[in-house]
């Protein structure tokens, strides 16, 4: 052993590690742990498949898999509790019990993307089906007739409508939040979280009541897009607020001692920082409108045939062309096919503006993005 | 240039009382800040023109049944005789059976992410969960429908010889592949999946607000990660966890499409929930909206305002269960 202030002693076979020792382990998962977890689901699967349909009087495979889950905990414990005590046996059993929801949740997202595309293969394929509506197509069509732009296309000027009536008011009340406050603060953030409670179904209810038969406005995207933005409002001005509540204090405060007024400092200090994570707000609130079904059954009607005014006539969207072509004429098969594709191309949405929220609020506030740090350094340079 | 005027009077002579400072924004921060309010109270005026009109629309539902409306069980078409009482014991009932098979799922989601998952994982995870919110309810019924439906008939069939002691789980008629199909059972499964992300992100949210200091405690007292997890990330996050499942509980309340998509519409309660037929608030406005005449849709509006009473009670326990637990209070609201 070195002592502090020794002449140096050359590094030699006194220093290595004595046989007795075992070096610590610093990483998480041993390879016992790996080896028990594939052991017990080896072991599960092949106790399952013997026992499964030849000895027990169970069938389908959602049987199975449910079945060789049961078996593969029951394994673990056992394979578990011959090898460590009783402590570190609760300690991984809840460990693989926790680890199975995560993977559920995995599972379950990659499922409904797959089992749509694989199902609206048959129709996605085709190019009329993304060009083309459904006029003059009839049930026993085959898939080479008829498609979804009539729907796709409704469904993005509702969604326009809709982000334009709830953006602004959102982000206009979560700014309120934020900023001033005082009384009124926590009744509103009360109902803003009730609004988010509402059933989607009872705002397409209330827009029907109001709208439609109170105010005259016909069955239309105009309604529907009223009925989205109901949905949408609350989102909004919940994720604006948690964002703007991120802008650091002490940017309002030099805004406000350089002589700024309360509505300059908002403008042009606060949500210029806070602009990346409104933007995900904004898209977040969209992609949860875009899906929105119930509301817009109730207010725009359904048509095949291409509508592209908001304001007069029915009109269709993704969400109730899915609709229709289920329960509708759900037994035709290539309406089937078709209400994938669609669901596939919903799907499809929802993933791209997710992936755009991402990219776009990733940083925080006031960061700024590798492309503006270079701009600034160019004119830095230049001047 | 908009400057706040601040001014204080100067206190009386011998009083001990502090002085009153009043600061005055100018005119234009004054007007900003009530257009501000206004914007706050926008929230409030969408909510209340809603309550207003449904109630306005179903006064008629509730003046011919009074509170009959809430428990009798025959929705006649052609008459004139309403009652959600069929069709409310459905609904809290397919929003109980989706809450036994999500509340465990999302707990332990959200622990494995808070607590368990490498921390490289920890982002992806977060993103495929809030993915899992996202996906609208469509796909989720349609896969449903399609995909889940004819597979569980099987286990379905198990449960209903195997646990026949249990009331629900018994069949009332021969079974068969069809017997099962469209039941509230089904339903309810798929309802589970759509509460499911609700309660993982925000429970997550909690979970991993529990103080740092008192895990390392725990650690130094020598426990395992569970140990751990059990002593100190559970009890802290109890609170949210609770309004999280709540919300959860809310949103299938409200679930209409997938209801509607996978459920044998029948207008009585049924409670043997593996057989076919059920109902849901929701789904029955669905399908009933087209077709209803003024009474009928009168009836509907009811129907919808009793739905909205109960989810908004749901929400409104959730929100103050969260704020007053230890978790809500560390976390904003």
């Amino acid at each position: 052993m070195t002592t502090i202030g020794s002449s140096s002693r050359p590094v030699g076979s006194d220093q290595l590690p004595s046989v007795g020792d075992v070096p610590i382990r610093l990483s998480k998962v041993a390879s016992e742990d790996v080896l028990t977890v594939l052991g017990a689901a080896t072991g599960s699967l092949g106790l399952t498949w013997v026992l499964y349909e030849r000895v027990l009087p169970l069938s389908g495979a959602f049987g199975f898999w449910l079945t060789w889950y049961l078996v593969f905990v029951i394994l673990y414990l056992a394979a578990a509790s011959l090898q460590w005590s009783w402590l570190v046996v609760r300690d991984r059993m809840t460990a693989v019990l926790v680890s199975s929801g995560g993977i559920f949740a995995c599972v379950v997202v990659a499922d409904q993307i797959g089992y749509s595309f694989v199902k609206g293969l048959a129709a996605i394929k085709h190019a009329n089906f993304w060009t083309t509506t459904m006029a003059n197509v009839s049930a026993t069509s085959p898939l080479t007739v008829g498609g979804m732009l009539h729907a796709a296309v409704g469904s993005l000027e509702q969604l326009a409508l809709a982000t334009l009536f709830s953006v602004p008011l959102g982000i206009t009340a979560a700014v309120f939040l934020a900023e001033v406050g005082g009384r009124l603060e926590r009744p509103v953030r009360t109902i803003i979280n009730a609004m988010t409670a509402l059933p989607s179904i009872i705002a397409g209810l209330f827009i029907y009541a109001l709208a439609v038969l109170a105010l005259g406005i016909p069955e239309s995207g105009l309604a529907a897009a009223l009925a989205i933005s109901i949905i949408m409002l609350p989102t909004v001005t919940r994720a604006s607020e948690v964002v703007l509540q991120v802008v650091p204090g002490t940017l309002r405060e030099a805004s406000f001692a350089l002589g700024a007024s309360h509505w300059r400092t908002v403008m042009r200090v606060i949500l210029p920082t806070a602009r990346s994570g409104l933007t995900t707000a904004v898209v977040l609130a969209m992609a949860r409108g875009f899906g929105e079904t119930a509301p817009v059954l109730l207010t725009a009607g359904f048509s095949p045939y291409m509508n592209t005014t908001p304001f007069h006539g029915w009109q269709a969207t993704l969400p109730t062309y899915i609709w229709y072509s289920v329960l509708i004429t759900g037994q035709y098969p290539n309406y089937v096919s078709r209400a994938f594709g669609a669901g596939f191309t919903l799907m499809l949405v929802v993933v791209v503006l997710f992936t755009i929220a991402r990219v776009i609020g990733g940083g925080r506030p006031g960061e700024l993005s590798k492309r503006q740090i270079r701009k600034l350094r160019r004119e830095a340079a230049r001047s | 240039m908009a400057i706040a005027v601040t001014s204080a009077r100067p206190a009386p002579a011998d009083d001990d009382t502090p002085r009153v400072i009043v600061s005055r924004g100018s005119r234009s921060d004054v007007v900003f800040r009530n257009a501000l309010r206004l914007a706050g109270l926008s929230s409030f005026v969408i909510t209340a023109m809603i309550l207003v009109f449904l109630i306005f629309r179903s006064l008629w539902a509730f003046r011919a049944d009074g509170f009959s409306f809430l428990t009798k069980q025959n929705w006649v078409f052609t008459g004139n005789e309403f009652g959600v009482g069929g069709v409310l014991p459905d609904t809290l009932a397919i929003a109980a059976m989706a809450s036994v098979i999500s509340i465990p799922v999302a707990l332990a989601t959200a622990i494995f992410i808070s607590e368990y998952a490498p921390p490289g994982m920890r982002r992806g995870l977060i993103a495929v969960i809030d993915l899992m919110a996202a996906i609208p309810s469509i796909v989720y019924a349609l896969w449903g429908r399609f995909f889940l439906m004819p597979r569980v008939i099987g286990v379905m069939g198990w449960i209903s010889r195997h646990v026949s002691w249990f009331p629900p789980f018994k069949l009332t008629v021969q079974p068969s592949a069809s017997s099962f199909v469209g039941s509230p059972a089904i339903a309810a499964m798929v309802v589970s999946l759509m509460a499911i992300p609700i309660i993982t992100s925000l429970s997550r949210e909690v979970f991993s607000q529990a103080p740092q200091g008192e895990r390392e405690a725990a650690y130094a007292l020598g426990s395992t990660r569970w140990g751990m997890v059990r002593t100190v990330v559970v009890p802290f996050g109890r609170g949210g966890a609770t309004g999280a499942a709540m919300l959860g509980i809310g949103r299938a309340l409200g679930e209409t499409i997938a209801v509607y998509m996978i459920i044998n519409t029948i207008y009585s309660f049924n409670w043997h929930v593996l057989e076919s037929g059920g109902n849901s608030i929701a789904a029955m406005i669905a399908g009933l909206w087209n077709s209803a005449s003024a009474n009928q849709l009168s009836a509907l509006m009811a129907a919808g305002l009793v739905l909205f009473a109960i989810t908004l009670t749901f929400n409104s326990l959730a929100a103050l269960i969260i704020s007053r637990s230890r978790s809500g209070a560390a976390t904003q609201d």
